[in-house]
């Protein structure tokens, strides 16, 4: 192995907060990418892997830390640096011809060696024929090609892949990635590294030769996984399934609150809420409650069963958890039994039922409905609520929090809101 | 196609930043600045030798042809005030701030007032008097079409899709290639748009603006406008239905000709495509993208053009982010500096302007002409709306009326209602009705097709499902339309409310006055007061005529229109 084409050392980034703090979104990250290596950054939204690599990309300005690329620093959009998005992010009105050769217009290239270099970039990722047409014309799976060979044709040195499969449905995914592993194996692409964000731990698995996890707020790399594996892998070979079931062991024993070892810690006013539908939580317990579980589920099997990526999974799961529904630990769920009883139970005693909980463990519920109580009309307007959260977490979390709690109060008729107004109130119309 | 709110609608947070108070004031400024250098250079003005037009209709091509040369050259400048202005406020945030109220101002002020003051002042900078007063008017014409593309281009800057941004940053375009690769595309059909509706509404400056009349001098430039003028001094109504027939041509042709192509040619911009959404087509542009000669006509300027799009440095990599932040204070401190002072400025003109020639009294009389014209305005768009939100309705939920009706209705908008004024004074004259109630309608003639075809689009966007589930409950009269149709086309409606209120308030000083050969007809309202104190010659009285209206229009936005558009948006736009 030789020298590394990318350091980043001790490296931080926060946004200043309304109230004066700051929101810290990665911290402590070092990470190093040697020639020849595939690297994935994994973590669930919010763990700040696509801020990482806007960072390397030159797209931000890093809070502390250095990022080095062949021994300069990175402050802006490096020559060699090349990415491909999410979303593609193809210009609609370019062609797929004119697409791919704007990389190469900017550098200042001649005319015919343009053409040239961007032909054959077309026909190597094979696009051959759709030249003249334009994005809209073509389906997903082609569109990320294009996104591909137009990342290709500069020849960089390091492939920057921002979720580049999640757009696309499963089949077109998996396509994409073998010819893409097929091309790298065969040392047939210009490139001599890749870094590779993604939520979908298979894909890591598959495709990486060294796995980062990433935790949530404020994103830390939590553990650093090697896969030893052969090209082509095969998902179901047991040391695959083996290698799988330890990231998922690793990101339910190191996610923090409220998702932690067992029961968890109790949550507080101030802990963030994740968004998730009281019928998505009576559906797992559900689920899990079923002959074929018996109330407990190894996660990527229920993830699998399910057809949801783990960062899906994941919070619902840790919703089930803070109400005291299931258990979560090392990679495995299990209903409590509250969680048991709840799937037995007909609509109007589950709702009173996730009242109970909702007032035990959720202690924001239980604040506002306090709040409503003590006031002579029964009400208050949300503002006040997000405030008092406000000073504690990012407004957008706030608000997010607030809308999670709304959902869930609605749910159990803890308290009833009107969104048009902005207030809470005790009585629900009749 | 999704319209533009003509007002600016940022931030709705505040009504008055203390921004929109220092774009009053410099705009104020400028205008008394104006009036006063006006006033000066007005005194040794001689009659203009006059090279009398004619009534004959075979003028009349020669005459529309001058007149849309003159709507194109005021679009060029147009288009390079919008490219530099708009970008420059969404490109630098301290710009921003003041760019935006000024442009948001500058929009509410009734620039048809100001033609009179605006002749004067280009006739003592041009050469010949002639030249000066075609300069003039291709100002007027300026005036009443770049506001609106500015915003609409700055508000498309503003929206540009981060990935794309990312992806032209990942790939280190410069700045003047991703100006023309990414930010002109991605803006073009709203601008497109915009530039349509600018065209429309300055038929209607470009005619008022080719006969003037300042005090006793008379300004005529050949056009349709002078020609309509010179028909109305001599009632000849069949001279006035020859120049109509003649503006029908005229805007069909353009429509033909320029906006058709523009907007099928725009349509590969499109960042969204609708699905079921037949792409705009037109022959025009059919013929030149199929010619042979055209391609090859093009092909030098296509590789001039590339050769601009090159790297000047390639490996130069933007410098801008690493200013020093004691370097950037200080920008900041000369930025505000100067604001300072040109607001200071402006102050003083203002202060000495008023103590100089204005009255309390003045005042008090401007202001209570404001509220007679406001009256009118409210009633007429109440009444626009009774008649054209059911029948706007009734069109957009019948695909195939819609069809027929849309493109009817934007032609209507287009159509410079001031050329049909001279009929309808007639009658006035004839009937001997009330010019307080019956000149009224006038400012609305033109205006008030907003209001439709805003409404037919926001009907025929109503989703079919919804409408299925209407039949399915028997949901029926009275409460579909509370609760369906309505709901579902006030978002629209709002939209539309807010060009057709504003364009009326600037059509009131052509429609509170009118004449009919010796005949003048006179209503009691601002738009007349503005008028008579033109053709006075009264230069103090025209900038507080006109200070008064913009003021009237920028509050009726700030405190009625502007959060009527936020709770219909909030609270009814479907998707």
């Amino acid at each position: 192995m030789t020298a590394a084409l990318l350091d980043v050392h001790a490296l931080r980034q926060s946004f200043p907060r309304a109230d004066g703090g700051e929101h810290l979104v990665l911290e402590g990250v070092e990470l190093s990418l040697a020639q020849g290596q595939i690297v994935g950054l994994l973590g669930r939204t919010g763990s700040g892997k696509s801020t990482l690599l806007r960072l390397i990309a030159g797209l931000a300005e890093p809070s502390a830390g250095t990022i080095t690329y062949l021994g300069e620093p990175v402050h802006a959009p490096a020559p060699g640096i090349a990415m491909v998005f999410q979303s593609f992010a193809l210009f609609p009105w370019l062609t797929v011809l004119e697409n791919v050769q704007l990389g190469l217009e900017a550098l200042g290239l001649p005319e015919a060696e343009i053409r040239k270099r961007a032909l054959a970039a077309i026909d190597l990722i094979g696009l051959d024929g759709y030249e003249s047409a334009f994005p809209r014309e073509l389906s997903g799976g082609m569109r990320q090609r294009v996104g591909f060979a137009r990342a290709l044709v500069v020849h960089p040195n390091i492939l920057l892949m921002d979720e580049p499969f999640s757009a696309l449905d499963v089949l077109t995914a998996e396509t994409l990635r073998t010819d893409f592993l097929e091309l790298w194996g065969d040392g047939k692409l210009p490139i001599k590294g890749v870094i590779l964000v993604t939520h979908n731990i298979e894909e890591a698995v598959l495709m990486c030769d060294r796995i980062l996890l990433f935790s949530t707020n404020p994103g830390r790399i939590i553990s650093e996984i090697t896969v030893d594996l052969r090209q082509p892998r095969n998902r179901l070979d047991p040391q695959f399934r083996e290698l799988v079931e330890k990231i998922y062991v690793a990101m339910t024993a190191r996610t923090p609150t409220p998702l932690q070892i067992g029961t968890g810690p109790a949550a507080t006013i101030y802990t963030v809420l994740p968004r998730v539908s009281a019928n998505l939580l009576s559906g797992l317990i559900e689920t899990l409650a079923a002959p074929q579980f018996h109330g407990k589920a190894d996660l990527p099997v229920l993830a699998d069963e399910l057809h949801m990526d783990f960062d899906e999974l994941f919070p619902v799961a840790e919703s089930l958890q803070l109400l005291r529904f299931a258990e979560v630990e090392g990679g495995d769920i299990k209903l409590t039994d509250t969680g048991k009883q709840f799937a037995e139970l007909g609509t109007d005693d589950r709702k009173k039922l996730f009242q109970r909980q909702l007032l035990a463990y959720v202690p924001l519920a239980a604040h506002i409905r306090h709040v409503l109580q003590e006031r002579a009309h029964h009400g208050a307007p949300k503002s006040r609520f997000f405030d008092e959260l406000e000073d504690h977490m990012t407004s957008e979390d706030a608000e997010l929090t607030l809308r999670a709690v709304i959902a869930w109060g609605r749910y159990a008729e803890v308290f009833a809101y009107d969104d048009d107004s902005g207030t809470f109130s005790l009585e629900n119309p009749t | 196609m999704r319209v533009i709110v003509p007002i600016s609608v940022g931030s709705w947070a505040r009504l008055f930043s203390r921004w929109d108070v220092l774009a009053v004031l410099l705009i104020v400024g400028l205008l008394v600045f104006l009036g006063e250098a006006s006033r000066h250079l007005f005194e040794p003005l001689a009659e203009l030798e006059k090279q009398p037009p004619s009534l004959d209709p075979r003028f009349l091509p020669e005459y529309a042809a001058r007149t849309t040369l003159r709507m194109l050259v005021a679009m060029v400048f147009s288009l390079i005030f919008t490219f530099t202005y708009a970008t420059v406020a969404a490109k630098s945030k301290r710009a921003e701030r003041i760019l935006i109220p000024l442009l948001d101002i500058l929009q509410s002020v009734p620039i048809l007032g100001f033609i009179s003051v605006t002749v004067v002042f280009f006739m003592a900078l041009a050469p010949g008097r002639v030249l000066g007063a075609e300069y003039a008017a291709i100002f007027a014409i300026f005036t009443s079409q770049a506001w609106n593309m500015a915003f609409s281009f700055y508000q498309s800057l503003r929206t540009v899709p981060t990935e794309l941004e990312e992806a032209s940053r990942n790939f280190r375009l410069s700045a003047w290639m991703k100006f023309w690769r990414l930010d002109v595309p991605f803006a073009m059909p709203q601008l497109i748009w915009n530039m349509m509706m600018s065209m429309s509404g300055s038929w209607f400056f470009v005619v008022a603006s080719e006969a003037i009349s300042v005090g006793n001098t008379t300004v005529t430039l050949p056009g349709v406008g002078s020609y309509i003028a010179l028909a109305i001094e001599h009632q000849d109504l069949k001279a006035v239905a020859w120049a109509i027939a003649t503006m029908l041509v005229v805007i069909l042709i353009y429509d033909q000709i320029l906006f058709r192509p523009l907007v099928a040619w725009a349509d590969r911009f499109r960042f969204e495509q609708e699905a079921g959404v037949l792409p705009p087509r037109s022959w025009v542009f059919d013929v030149l993208r199929r010619s042979r000669i055209i391609e090859r006509l093009m092909r030098p300027f296509a590789v001039l053009w590339r050769l601009t799009l090159r790297p000047r440095r390639p490996d130069k990599v933007d410098s801008g982010k690493h200013t020093l932040p004691l370097a950037q204070s200080r920008i900041a401190f000369q930025f505000g500096l100067i604001i300072v002072a040109l607001g200071a400025a402006a102050l003083w003109q203002i202060v000495r302007f008023i103590v100089e020639g204005i009255t309390l009294a003045d005042v008090g009389t401007a202001i209570l002409l404001g509220f007679a014209t406001l009256a009118r305005v409210v009633v007429l768009i109440a009444i626009a709306s009774v008649i054209w939100v059911p029948v706007g309705v009734w069109v957009g939920t019948h695909s195939r009326a819609a069809n027929i009706v849309q493109p009817v209705a934007q032609f209507l908008a287009a159509f410079p209602a001031n050329v049909l004024f001279p009929v309808v004074v007639s009658l006035i004259v004839l009937w001997r009705l009330d010019p307080n109630i019956w000149l009224s309608p006038l400012m609305i003639l033109g205006t008030q097709w907003y209001i439709l075809f805003n409404v037919i689009a926001g009907a025929a966007a109503i989703p079919a499902e919804l409408r299925a589930v209407g039949v399915n409950l028997h949901v029926r009269g009275w409460l579909w339309w509370r609760r369906i149709a309505l709901p579902a086309v006030l978002p629209y409606y709002v939209t539309g409310a807010i060009t057709a209120s504003g364009g009326s308030w600037n059509a009131s000083i052509v429609a509170e006055v009118a004449s009919w050969g010796h005949e003048h007809l006179q209503a009691f309202g601002l738009g007349a007061y503005i008028a008579q104190q033109t053709d006075a010659g009264d230069f103090h009285r025209i900038v507080l005529g006109i200070v008064v209206m913009s003021l009237f229009v920028v509050v009726i936005n700030r405190l009625f229109w502007r959060p009527l558009y936020f709770y219909a948006e909030r609270k009814f736009r479907l998707g």
